[in-house]
């Protein structure tokens, strides 16, 4: 052992240096957002919380082609379909488990109407598990409540598609 | 009648103390997370009242309402026994810590002694708890804890004597009152400097926080303990933390004492500015958990045995010789 570290162990410089490093470090800007009241930033592409889009006359996207549910490696979404009354094929059931789904983003690649997408909503936890098996009329209300966002993002990522 | 009223007065007297103590170790907690965010540059519990000042009662009570799981293979009387004996014995110890001239609950005449005997009684509830629990984990937890917890015991009780050959006493006020001209960290420095390290190791803080590293023994000896059981080891740990950084004001600070005699700070409080060292200690101890590295158990035996325990020993034999000659022993 040098001298010179000998007298550093002693005198413990080491460890002063560090502990006034941490003081300065107390007051400097903090790196983390205060999360619950305020957010960090969204990508147009981020693969939250399904929902089941309309066209601006209310009429479904969704034409139950049962690409989704093909492409789907978790097997979470279940899909029953029959004629309506004018002769387009519409969806009697449209069934998204979110336990299984592990959120890859298939079904919104294979849509080809853009009607199951993936929207920025992160926070929908739930106390029972019952509230995540998501059904027709769930993804369709959260189609139209984040109708807006939702067109916006698929707008800004359409010259990567 | 005279008895009920005495008996009645105690009792009060204890809740007076007690009360303080448990809420400040809740305080305390929060303050410890709060210190260890901030160096890392994050928020810490902010949310939970204001600036999250009682994120700790609601831990608390998160904790009471968990079901306490006892594993089937434990010794169980033992298993329960643990975490009382450890909570109790850390809350005993607080008998003895006298705020000012007058407000300390038993003014015993072997204070220090008591001290010492009550701190090193805490490593049962330790050993109990791996023990008990028969598993492995906490038994290596309780094993490691049980031998650093002996070897600083050993260096705390040698830098004891070089308090109490200054002072002449075992009575803590006494102890505080012969520091009235000069505190004992000035001509005591480098026992100073030990006596905080050994309690670091006393009360198993990082860096020596071997009993319950958490990336090779899980939680050490806590590992099996679950709910209430487990909460009541964390509120001993650091009723326990507490209780070392009194014992530091107190021996090496000055306790109650002003640190200068003059007007804006003799009107203080005696307490307030035994309540501030406490404080001052307790934010050193923080700010370490965050900067150290853990010691490997070779290091921390031999820091113990071989530098810490020679050097305060040395320190002894200089002490008492410093006072023999110039004849400034106690008592003469």
């Amino acid at each position: 052992m040098s001298l010179i570290r000998f007298f550093k162990t002693i005198f413990m410089i080491d460890f002063l240096t560090g502990l006034i490093m941490a003081i300065k470090e107390i007051f400097k800007p903090k790196k983390t957002i205060n999360y619950p009241f305020e957010k960090g930033s969204i990508s147009p592409r981020a693969r939250g919380e399904h929902a089941l889009r309309r066209y601006p006359n209310g009429e479904e996207r969704c034409i139950a082609c049962k690409l989704c549910e093909a492409v789907c490696p978790a097997q979470a979404i279940t899909i029953e379909s029959s004629e309506r009354e004018d002769g387009s094929r519409k969806t009697t059931r449209y069934d998204i488990d979110m336990l299984k789904c592990i959120y890859c983003g298939l079904c919104e690649q294979s849509c080809p109407v853009d009607a199951i997408v993936q929207g920025p909503n992160f926070e929908f936890a739930t106390e029972t598990r019952e509230e995540l098996y998501y059904n027709k009329e769930k993804l369709l209300e959260n189609g139209d409540r984040w109708e807006n966002i939702l067109a916006a993002n698929i707008n800004a990522d359409s010259s990567h598609r | 009648m005279a008895e009920l009223f005495i008996f009645f007065e105690q009792i009060y007297k204890i809740l007076f103390l007690l009360i303080p103590v448990l809420v400040s170790v809740a305080m305390i907690v929060w303050l410890d997370r709060r210190v260890w965010a901030f160096v890392q540059k994050r928020r810490g519990p902010n949310v939970v009242g204001p600036f999250g000042l009682f994120q700790t009662l609601a831990d608390a009570l998160k904790y009471i309402f968990k079901e306490i799981i006892i594993p089937a293979s434990s010794n169980k009387v033992i298993f329960i026994l643990a975490p009382i004996v450890t909570m109790t014995l850390a809350l005993i110890a607080w008998a003895v810590i006298p705020f000012s001239e007058t407000f300390v609950l038993a003014d015993i005449n072997v204070g220090i002694l008591y001290l010492f005997a009550v701190s090193s009684l805490g490593v049962y509830g330790i050993i109990m708890g791996g023990w008990a629990s028969n598993s492995k984990y906490p038994f290596l937890g309780a094993i490691r804890s049980a031998a650093q917890m002996v070897s600083y015991e050993v260096s705390i009780g040698v830098i004891i004597i070089n308090v109490l050959l200054c002072v002449g006493s075992l009575n803590l006020s006494d102890i505080v009152l012969a520091q009235k001209d000069l505190w004992f960290v000035i001509p005591l420095f480098p026992m100073f400097i030990i006596f905080f390290i050994s309690a670091l190791a006393e009360t198993n803080r990082p860096p020596f926080d071997l009993p319950e590293a958490e990336a090779e023994l899980v939680a050490g000896y806590q590992t099996e303990y679950s709910g209430m059981m487990y909460a009541m080891f964390w509120l001993g740990e650091y009723a326990n933390i507490l209780l070392m950084c009194a014992m530091v004001s107190i021996l090496f600070l000055g306790g109650w004492l002003s640190p200068i005699d003059l007007f804006p700070f003799n009107v203080i409080p005696a307490p307030v500015w035994l309540i501030l060292k406490i404080l001052f200690l307790f934010i050193l101890f923080a700010l370490i958990k965050a900067i150290v590295p853990r010691y490997r158990y070779d290091q921390l035996m031999k820091l113990g045995w071989k530098i810490f325990l020679p050097f305060s020993l040395i320190y002894v034999v200089l002490t008492a010789s410093f006072l023999m000659y110039f004849d400034l022993l106690p008592g003469n």
